[in-house]
């Protein structure tokens, strides 16, 4: 069943990638090598004097992912969902491992420490991917955080492990609201994650359309699935 | 300033020598954790704070977990090699 289920997903995978190779390649101008190399320079300072005002994101690095480049975006969380998948696939090989050494318990003092630091750190990830249009920082390095966060606990807490089911629920869904927002964006707009959101006022956190959302499902997602990446390492039973 | 950027930077190739020359495998991961921490400083001197953060938390945070994990599971042999 589960090896009949993963064929079928790599299946799939090597469709979509065929047919996306022998389609219209995307960003056509920009690689069919016209531009000369003074152009390719203009195309740089053209995002630093102009991304404000268009996109209403402060932070020109956020904008550049999200809006100018989303769909690149859109494929590094889907090389690191491959990449989680592959691990899972490895190391969960359908027997149910029971470690043959129970390792001994952490002490009262890192339990508890652990246990009151893990918040403090999902709390800091999070205002890092909410405030990723504004400030240095966004979704990958808030996700990165909150997976740290999930490191402690991992080390720390044994015996208190997170919900891997949840985890892998909350990824799974933050991923897809991420494509359904850039369809969204087709459909209204006509091209995939189009910023269909009003920008609102610069500097403002509701503002600059899509960005702070797609953000915080990229925050989501990222966290949870390196989360999942260190406790499959981790050799935590699900 | 350019002194630190200096001192930083030598301190990332001395950190990356020991890595390759350490024979016990978790020193040789402290190492490399030292080499990303260092490198991260050196981001936020560039200028480049957003990579500066996904440094520090990525390669200085959960590559060192990681591999702390992967050796916890293999044997390790250094010991015996240094004792014999």
């Amino acid at each position: 069943m589960g090896k009949a289920l993963s064929l079928v997903v790599l299946l799939v995978l090597a469709l979509g990638l065929a047919s996306a190779l022998r389609g219209p390649s995307i960003g056509a101008e920009a690689n069919r090598g016209e531009l000369l190399d003074d152009q390719k320079v203009n195309f740089g300072r053209r995002y630093n004097s102009r991304a404000v005002e268009e996109t209403g994101a402060s932070n020109v690095v956020a904008s550049v992912l999200v809006t100018y480049r989303g769909l690149d975006t859109l494929g590094e969380v889907t090389v690191l969902f491959v990449a989680a998948l592959g691990l899972a696939v490895l190391l969960h090989t359908g027997r149910d491992r029971k470690s043959g050494k129970e390792a001994e318990p952490p002490s009262l003092i890192v339990f508890t420490g652990c246990r009151f630091v893990f918040p403090l750190i999902l709390l800091f990830g999070a205002y890092i991917f909410m405030h990723g249009h504004l400030t240095p920082g966004g979704g990958f390095q808030g996700g990165a955080v909150v997976a740290s966060g999930f490191l402690l606990i991992y080390l720390g807490c044994r015996g208190r492990q997170p919900h891997r089911e949840r985890l892998n629920a909350v990824e799974s869904l933050s991923g897809a609201a991420f494509v359904v927002i850039g369809l969204i964006g087709l459909a209204v707009g006509g091209s995939f994650l189009l910023n269909f959101l009003p920008q609102g006022s610069p500097y403002a956190l509701l503002s600059a359309g899509i960005i702070p959302v797609v953000y915080v499902f990229i925050g989501f997602k990222v966290g949870c699935e390196l989360g999942g990446i260190v406790g499959d390492l981790s050799g935590a039973r699900r | 300033m350019i002194i630190f950027q200096t001192f930083l930077l030598a301190a990332m190739l001395v950190a990356a020598i020991c890595a390759a020359a350490f024979r016990d495998l978790m020193n040789a991961v402290i190492a490399c954790a030292l080499v990303s921490l260092a490198a991260s400083i050196m981001f936020y001197f560039l200028q480049a704070p957003d990579v500066a953060m996904a440094e520090a938390t990525i390669g200085a945070g959960l590559t060192t977990g990681i591999f702390i994990f992967a050796i916890r599971r293999t044997v390790r042999q250094e010991e015996d090699g240094e004792s014999s």
